[in-house]
């Protein structure tokens, strides 16, 4: 690969947008150099990266030239024009398959775009296809992918976390400058920490969850993950704000996060709630993050001990809560007017069993069978009101800690990547990977994971931010004063690429 | 609480997703497991405290009850299994 690629692909969101509105690169090269690089790392040997489930090579270029066009033109341009995004496979994309990493939608090519792809487009972000996530985002390794495996560029044994794996492994390794995934218990920070990029989830209700394929209604998020602070604060301006068709969008705009995003540490009260500094946080982890403590502090940020007494119940409460709205949401796959059909000759009703049988994954029929049991005549009671019971304490507990501090800064995941398959036997102890991203989808705030090191393997560790609810502009200031004083500038180990041979 | 798998098979039933013996005896037993997790949610007193069904603070949201989109019938059925005449065609449902 040339020397000029490499500086290409080197460029984020903002660069590659400012170069691009400079005339100093065509949307056209920029994309072929991330297309080229894409082509080279993600398909074709044993340890590719296998990020993307469907690459629209031809459309992007046809996209790029478009965008190309306008730039010339000097026509206003958007802020995203020219700049390749990629998107998790669970946005609906007009006339490109969109598959939720399932077999149930195979074949599935969407007559429309939802509101956050139709922004995108009008944004003029070059769209390069479509990225792997675990089935239904009920994961968090995207090993429940039903299409494919995605390696953690750090480490290709590794997993690239989940369910938004594919996105927070591409945009890792710069196979595109920016990329969409969505947060329904940690899918955006998870993957990221462990993919050491910037992810980002924002309040409940900022960005429209229409025609994006629905999991847990009351806790699916839209969100940016990219390489830098700013990257991610921009992507998100330019998706949220108020959308009539979904009915629990906030009726506000987009708020303005690059303002205030250089206003730094100094007065910035940071609370430190203990739950999560606890019992089963890996070491090297702990240590990252309170080395960046002592580091806010001494910037003139004042530290606020905590307490989140609820912690310790959002996992169960969040495997009643979104495994019983995923039995409501999944039931739609039925083989009637979309998706994978089987059984017919059996009648109607064998028909939805073989259907979902066949189309669905072990853990998604898990999920359902779990939900439905929940919220079954007998269980509901005991199960899913309770569940929304706890819900309230978890919110009440955030609300407490906000009157005291502005920002909560904890770890991101208990432990780096794991190795692919160390976890797929138990899937309790998978879904404890999430305990400390969960809460923060209960109480609908948003939050935010950047890098802030590497453990002794190499491999990331990731430091979260959550703020009140319609606070970003300053989860986004907190999250930037953290970026400047870590400094991670660490990328992973670049793949042998002489000659075109992969390994 | 333990669930058995009766209880598996009529939950699965009850959710149209069939699942082999093998498959039972699994989700079974890691239904289990959760199952015998969640119960930490009864260690608390919830007798006052209101269930959060969501997390935004306003009620639905209406309009105008009048025609804004008409998207074509051939759309709709573009992605259908089978389909006739912009009819989606299933199996008989009256025996």
């Amino acid at each position: 690969m040339s020397e000029l690629t490499d500086e290409l692909t080197d460029l984020g969101v903002t660069q590659a947008s400012q170069r691009l509105a400079a005339r100093d690169v065509s949307s056209e090269e920029l994309t072929r150099a991330f297309l080229e690089r894409t082509l080279a790392l993600d398909q074709g040997t044993s340890q590719a990266i296998g990020a993307y489930l469907e690459l629209s090579a031809e459309s992007a270029l046809d996209q790029a030239r478009a965008a190309d066009a306008l730039l010339a033109n000097g026509d206003p341009t958007a802020p995203l024009t020219g700049v390749p995004i990629a998107l998790k496979d669970i946005f609906i994309t007009r006339d490109m398959a969109t598959t939720c990493a399932s077999r149930i939608l195979a074949g599935f090519k969407p007559r429309f775009d939802g509101t956050v792809v139709a922004r995108l487009r009008e944004a003029g972000a070059v769209i390069t296809g479509k990225l792997n996530m675990d089935e239904f985002a009920m994961g968090s390794s995207t090993e429940n992918s039903a299409l494919g495996t995605t390696r953690n560029p750090w480490n290709h044994a590794c997993v690239p976390g989940g369910s938004s794996g594919g996105s927070a492994a591409a945009v890792a390794a710069r196979m595109v400058p920016g990329s969409f995934g969505t947060d329904t218990g940690g899918s955006i920070r998870q993957p990221a920490a462990l993919c050491g990029v910037v992810g980002m989830k924002p309040t409940y209700g900022r960005v429209s969850r229409y025609g994006v394929i629905a999991f847990a209604s009351s806790l699916d998020q839209v969100g940016p993950l990219a390489n830098s602070v700013e990257d991610t604060a921009l992507l998100f301006e330019a998706v949220a704000g108020h959308d009539p068709r979904d009915s629990t969008s906030i009726p506000q705009p987009a708020p303005d996060c690059r303002g205030s995003l250089h206003d730094g540490a100094k007065g910035l009260r940071v609370g430190v709630p203990g739950e999560y500094f606890g019992e089963g946080l890996d070491p090297e982890v702990e240590k990252s993050l309170r080395a960046l403590l002592a580091a806010l502090e001494r910037e003139g940020a004042s530290l606020v001990e905590v307490e989140l007494p609820h912690t310790e119940y959002a996992v169960a409460t969040y495997y009643i809560v979104a495994t019983a709205e995923a039995s409501s949401n999944l039931g739609r796959y039925d083989g009637v007017r979309y998706g994978l059909r089987e059984g017919e000759d059996g009648g109607l009703t064998n028909m939805y069993g073989a259907s979902r049988d066949a189309g669905f994954g072990a853990e998604v029929k898990r999920r359902i069978v779990l939900g439905s049991y929940a919220l079954s005549a007998g269980y509901y009671d005991a199960y899913y009101l309770k569940a929304m019971k706890v819900r309230t304490l978890i919110r009440r507990d955030f609300d407490q800690a906000f009157e005291n501090c502005d920002v909560l800064l904890t770890p991101t995941s208990p432990d780096t990547a794991f190795e692919l398959g160390s976890r797929t036997d138990d899937p309790l102890k998978m879904y404890l990977s999430d305990v400390l991203t969960i809460p923060c989808n209960l109480a609908g705030l948003p939050g935010l994971s950047l890098p802030c090191g590497l453990d002794s393997k190499g491999l990331p560790i990731g430091a979260q931010l959550l703020a009140p609810p319609l606070a970003e502009p300053l989860l986004f200031r907190a999250a930037r004063a953290c970026e400047e004083l870590v400094g991670f500038d660490q990328r992973p180990p670049e793949q042998d690429l002489a000659g075109g041979a992969g390994k | 609480m333990k669930i058995s798998q009766a209880e598996v098979r009529r939950v699965a039933t009850l959710a149209r997703v069939e699942l082999d013996d093998d498959e039972l005896e699994s989700v079974g037993r890691d239904l289990n497991r959760i199952l015998d997790y969640v119960a930490k949610l009864d260690e608390l007193d919830t007798s006052t405290v209101e269930p959060t069904a969501q997390v935004v603070d306003f009620a639905a949201p209406m309009r105008t009850d009048e025609v804004t989109s008409k998207p074509a019938p051939e759309d709709a059925v573009a992605n259908a299994p089978r389909s006739d005449k912009n009819f989606f065609v299933v199996p008989n449902i009256i025996e």
